[in-house]
């Protein structure tokens, strides 16, 4: 082993016989620096997989959903816009939406209806998402009954359930036959929610886009990667939320972090004399400070980290579900694809071990520069 | 072997508290004998002596070790000197609490960065000639005075100095364990070390294995 690999190892040895003498301040240091590296580690990982999940769920939407606007709000778009933006080059498929809002006081939940475009249900039947069938208790066979616009009570009957896979998206799903919807929401023939547009050159869409506002000046267009920018936002805006609230714990541990590290007691500066004086150069001195604060964070970093992605990806993010996912009454259960930004990765990576390593070495260069004929006195 | 010329050493230098604490000093100590200085506290041993073994550097004069110029070098090269050339005493025997007996012994030798199995074999066989074998593994906190003192001769032997300096290595030890000390450093000086030592104890300047006793007083030699 060349020689400069065997005296970091012989400091290395030196700082955990070091650490392991102060056992229980150096493993309550531990436990907090991981505690705290592990609640900002599930926020990262949490909302990094959440954007992802939604780049994924909006690979399959239409480029473009056109909706019309009176006074300002969304209405109904009749069938015969749709001829009108035949006229426009680019456009793959165009079709009309039909979907919206109910509320069930049964459990006081929002449900989204919705005709599919492919393989809609047969009239009268009903293919519902987990979290419906979790709250109202149905299975596949049972009824369910809602009182329409109209206020007359309409009964639908449960054909199937959606995948839990898609469960961030299709918890709060119920997918119905067209005239179902029709009736149960007094939405005349040849009227529809809103009209979704497939392009098919994606450098296209934005002038489709303008096209669209002035062939249709009631309508709005909106985009796909418009929509992804949103979610990216509102997650973003949530995961802010989140270290707003964990500033406190973070300043604290930084003012704890920096008073253990940059504090040196005087059993420390008696050792550092004794090393000094047995033939220990001020650089050894320093280089067996920076591994103990290396050491302490590192192993903070990847415990914390390595907690984290337990608790996200296998645990369901249990401790931040009610804040980052959103304020519902059917909490989607889905489990989230396992993924690490390295840009994210790294910026934990410094502004954990980075401070934190300089701040053991600080003091120590002070004290480690003094002649070492001090502990002859 | 080393030599001061005209050695001088001040403390707090341009304060009002300033103090010198040697006030030109010239020796020659020879190779392979036992040296005392001797004198009351405040007499500047301990200064002269942290002067010698390159832990501080002298305010004016030289100190050359083998005709080698000490006083003038850089600290890194001061260290590499003092790493291979002294081995030290101190009167507190200054272990590291919370290390074994044997880290403690090794110490002093991590830096160089040699083979751990020969490292560990060479404290261990230093342990068994001062009759500490089986404490290898103890805590340094748990030994008593006499084994504490003999864990730190080892400490000073582990890089084989040339030199053994010892600071009032008897303060804290009773007659019986200071006679044991001084039979010790005859061995020492039987296998062709040279020993430094200050004390004001007559059981170590009266001792058979002292060459030479040099007094001191209020900075300067007085007598030796």
């Amino acid at each position: 082993m060349p020689i400069w690999l065997q005296r970091q190892k012989y400091l290395i040895d030196f700082t955990l016989s070091s650490l392991l003498r102060r056992r229980g301040k150096n493993a309550g240091l531990l436990l907090v620096y991981t505690l705290i590296v592990f609640v900002l580690a599930s926020v990262m990982l949490f909302t990094h997989a959440l954007r992802n999940e939604a780049v994924h769920v909006l690979a399959n939407a239409p480029e473009i959903v056109l909706q019309r606007m009176v006074a300002g709000r969304h209405d109904l778009v009749p069938a015969a816009y749709l001829d009108r933006i035949g006229e426009i080059r680019g456009v793959q498929k165009k079709a009309g939406r039909l979907w919206g809002y109910f509320y069930d006081p049964a459990v006081r939940a929002n449900y989204t209806l919705m005709v599919p475009a492919t393989e809609p249900p047969a009239s009268g039947d009903a293919v519902i998402g987990a979290g419906i069938a979790r709250s109202r208790g149905l299975a596949v066979g049972d009824f369910v009954t809602w009182r329409g616009s109209d206020g007359q009570p309409r009964t639908l009957r449960v054909a199937r359930l959606l995948d839990g896979d898609s469960e961030l998206v299709s918890s709060d799903l119920v997918l119905v036959a067209e005239d179902f919807f029709r009736g149960f929401f007094g939405i005349p023939a040849g009227q529809y929610t809103d009209l979704a547009l497939s392009v098919r050159n994606p450098r296209e869409v934005r002038k489709i886009a303008e096209k669209l506002a002035l062939l249709l000046p009631d309508t709005r267009p909106i985009l796909r990667e418009e929509i992804l920018r949103t979610y990216d936002a509102i997650f973003a805006w949530r995961q802010g939320i989140v270290y707003v609230l964990l500033i406190g714990a973070v300043l604290a541990f930084v003012v704890f972090a920096w008073d253990k590290a940059s504090g040196l007691s005087a059993e420390e500066r008696r050792e550092i004399g004794i090393l000094k004086a047995v033939g220990w150069e001020t650089g050894d001195v320093i280089r067996m400070k920076f591994w103990e604060g290396a050491i302490v964070s590192l192993t903070a970093f990847l415990l914390g980290h390595l907690a984290a992605y337990v608790h996200v990806f296998f645990a369901d993010a249990a401790l931040f579900e009610p804040v980052l996912k959103g304020w519902a009454v059917l909490y989607p259960h889905f489990q989230l694809t396992p993924t690490i930004d390295g840009l994210q990765l790294a910026t934990l990576f410094f502004f954990t071990v980075f401070p934190y390593t300089v701040a053991t070495i600080v003091p120590i260069w002070r004290a480690a520069i003094t002649d070492p004929d001090t502990v002859m006195r | 072997m080393i030599e001061l010329r005209d050695v001088r050493k001040v403390f707090n230098q341009g304060r009002p508290n300033e103090f010198w604490a040697i006030r030109g000093v010239s020796l020659s100590l020879e190779a392979n004998r036992v040296t005392v200085l001797k004198g009351p506290s405040g007499s500047g041993k301990t200064t002269l002596l942290s002067m010698i073994g390159c832990l501080a550097r002298p305010t004016e004069g030289r100190i050359l070790f083998e005709d080698r110029l000490l006083s003038g070098l850089p600290e890194r090269f001061l260290t590499e000197v003092r790493r291979r050339t002294f081995g030290f005493i101190f009167q507190q025997f200054n272990l590291i609490k919370g290390l074994s007996v044997l880290e403690n012994v090794m110490l002093p030798a991590y830096p160089l960065g040699g083979p751990r199995h020969a490292l560990e074999a060479g404290a261990r066989r230093l342990l068994a000639q001062f009759g500490l074998a089986d404490k290898a593994a103890y805590r340094a906190e748990w030994l008593s005075g006499g084994e504490a003192q003999r864990t730190a001769i080892c400490r000073a032997l582990i890089n084989g100095p040339q030199v053994l300096i010892a600071d009032e290595p008897t303060a804290n030890l009773d007659t019986a364990l200071s006679r044991d000390f001084m039979r010790i450093v005859g061995e020492l000086k039987a296998a062709g070390k040279t020993v430094l030592l200050t004390s004001h104890d007559p059981e170590v300047y009266d001792a058979p294995q002292v060459d030479r006793v040099i007094e001191m007083r209020d900075g300067r030699v007085v007598g030796g």
